[in-house]
């Protein structure tokens, strides 16, 4: 429930000023989730240690002169509930820690710069999401008087301004509908190898006739990726040796990721070739 | 074989499409990293007019390989270097001492003038549950307890001698922690005004509820003193900071309603766009709120106790809310331009 059945449904597109589209990923509702419980895990800290250190500071001090203590600790708890995502989120890299951990920001709806009124509607609204009616709960128990007819209450309440992204397609908290917002991934990503250019002399025994190498498409050459990207020896095997059967190869097991390797060139080469002329092969089914 | 010497040139070139670019991908990601760790300042010119520069041609590649090339490790690389760039160039592009001042002279008045009508309506409500208040009180004081919470009380009720009532408004009553109280009623505040912008969405009802309660409090309470005879004492007690105070969570019930309102009847706007515009004229009125509170609270914890003539009492009470006006809703008369 927590990811979408389609990876594909939770793309939108980016249009960049310069006419090229960047096609953004919206967050799923588990990676929020777990930011979210990050950044909570982080204010609670701090909390608890500002309120050892204030604790220990009140023991010093005595109670005269520790009120401006008192005072400074009151606004800090104040300040950590209420402005830390503000704060994080209207920098520059619009993510509080928590995002930043699981790669996600704050963007704009309308492709614009994020501005910090939206960083503010959003958060505000969190107020009332979330910390409301745990806060009642809290507050409750804390005077003894918690029933379990208002704890149910306030439970629901937050379970169910935290599902309501779950039920609409752009995964939007209240927060968000009302600031214009949505959460987008932004991955860091390595620049890895180009498979294709695996220099192995072994491969070069194998070749591949024009018949071998139509048997797959695009979809099948990202599959084949995949497998050698990941580098496992069964999966390996087990493509090898249903390549092999399809375009009829003979393979020793042991040669599997050299042929892989070997296969792969020369039908990226093949396709690629097919694209330049514009014919687009889109997987094995495509005449 | 045709084939074979065929794809060997199309490997070649697709391999020296990504050599001759890789230093450029590499550079832009180096300085990407760079200008999100640190401010924009560290960087040389050269580097700062490059950002751009390699920003294109990393987008440039991006088309280029969509199109020829099927390495889709490669692909989502340059996706994900261009979205940083997109991000990085056309996200916060003003620094934050021109927002900041930005807001102050032009957005915070603007969004407050925006919602004048909302405001007013705040202002009356606030008005009708004062005089509520007043008159439960009045007709039986066992409302006064149903209506103020004891711990906001601070041991003022309708049973209260009139000395008792008299040393709260002068020496403070027999609060140790008086700032400390003050800094207290500035968080509670706040979460107040937050409440009645938040829980406007709920087609404003509970704002209006809320801004409702918060009249009735101050009806109640105003009770308590007008029946002993300090009812123009504990006016100047409240004005000082009461002004600015009431004033900002009036603005924040009327920032609620506006979102309430906007979500209810949508008009031209589909209902999100509605929302969303509504809620972020909203959220600038509620920073401000936040500054007036502040003031406020600055106001009660230093002005309140230490200014104990009721004239001066006024007299600041008065300037604050005449400043507030001004500058909300005259400021813009002296500014020229397109303002």
């Amino acid at each position: 429930m927590a990811t979408a059945r389609n990876p594909a449904e939770l793309i939108r597109p980016l249009i960049t000023p310069e006419g090229v589209d960047l096609r953004v990923k919206l967050a799923d509702a588990g990676t929020r989730a777990s930011a979210f419980l990050l950044d909570v895990v982080i204010i609670v800290a701090a909390a608890i240690a500002v309120t050892l250190v204030v604790i220990f500071g009140l023991g010093g001090l005595g109670v005269k002169e520790a009120e401006p203590l008192f005072i400074v600790w009151i606004i800090f708890i104040f300040l950590l509930r209420n402005v830390y995502f503000i704060a994080f989120e209207a920098g520059r890299r619009a993510a509080t820690p928590g995002k930043r951990i699981v790669g996600v920001r704050v963007a704009s709806r309308s492709g614009a710069g994020l501005t910090i009124d939206q960083v503010i509607a959003r958060n505000l609204m969190r107020e009332i999401e979330v910390f409301l009616p745990l806060s009642i709960i809290a507050a409750r128990g804390g005077a003894g008087v918690a029933d379990t007819l208002s704890t149910i209450f306030g439970l629901v309440w937050a379970l169910l301004f935290s599902l309501f992204l779950l039920f609409n397609r752009d995964r939007l908290r209240i927060g968000d509908l009302l600031a214009g917002t949505w959460v987008v991934e932004t991955p860091k990503l390595k620049l890895v190898e180009d498979l294709s250019l695996r220099k192995d002399p072994v491969a070069r025994r194998f070749h591949f006739s024009p018949a071998q190498l139509d048997a797959y498409g695009i979809a099948e050459l990202h599959k084949l990726e995949e497998v050698l990207r990941r580098d496992d020896y069964f999966a390996m095997k087990a493509v090898a040796e249903t390549i092999g059967h399809k375009i009829g190869a003979k393979i020793e097991p042991i040669d599997s990721r050299t042929f892989l390797t070997a296969y792969y060139g020369d039908l990226r080469a093949h396709l690629e070739r097919k694209l330049l002329l514009g014919n687009r092969k889109a997987d094995k089914y495509a005449r | 074989m045709t084939l074979q010497a065929g794809t060997d040139a199309v490997r070649q070139s697709l391999a020296s499409f990504r050599q001759e670019r890789e230093a450029d991908w590499k550079a832009f990601e180096a300085l990407l990293s760079r200008v999100e760790k640190r401010a924009p300042r560290t960087l040389s010119e050269d580097e700062l007019l490059a950002l751009p520069l390699l920003y294109r041609s990393a987008l440039s590649s991006l088309s280029v390989a969509r199109a020829t090339s099927l390495d889709s490790a490669l692909i989502a690389y340059l996706e994900a270097l261009s979205l940083r760039g997109y991000f990085y160039l056309y996200g916060a592009r003003r620094g934050l001492r021109q927002r900041v001042g930005d807001f102050f002279l032009r957005d915070w008045p603007a969004a407050v003038r925006d919602l004048w009508r909302e405001t007013s309506v705040s202002v009356a409500l606030t008005v009708v549950g004062a005089i509520a208040g007043y008159w439960l009180v009045a007709s039986d004081k066992r409302w006064y307890d149903a209506i103020i919470a004891p711990t906001l009380a601070g041991g003022r009720n309708p049973d209260s001698s009139v000395e008792v009532l008299r040393s709260v408004l002068y020496d403070g009553g027999s609060s140790h922690f008086l700032s400390g109280f003050a800094a207290y009623l500035f968080t509670h505040n706040t979460q107040v005004a937050i409440l009645a912008f938040a829980l406007g969405f709920a087609f404003a009802v509970p704002s209006v509820l809320i801004i409702l309660m918060n009249g009735c409090m101050l009806g109640a309470l105003f009770q308590v003193y007008a029946a002993k005879g300090l009812g123009f004492e504990l006016g100047g007690w409240l004005s000082i900071h009461g002004t600015t105070e009431l004033f900002a969570i009036a603005l924040a019930g009327a920032a609620g309603m506006r979102i309430g309102t906007r979500i209810a009847f949508p008009g031209e706007l589909t209902r999100m766009a509605a929302a969303a515009q509504a809620g972020r004229v909203a959220a600038t009125a509620m920073v401000g709120v936040m500054v007036m509170l502040l003031f406020a609270g600055l106001l009660e914890g230093i002005g309140r106790q230490t200014i104990t003539s009721d004239a001066t009492r006024y007299a600041i009470g008065g300037g604050m809310l005449a400043l507030w006006i001004a500058y909300f809703y005259l400021f813009r008369l002296v500014r020229h331009g397109n303002g």
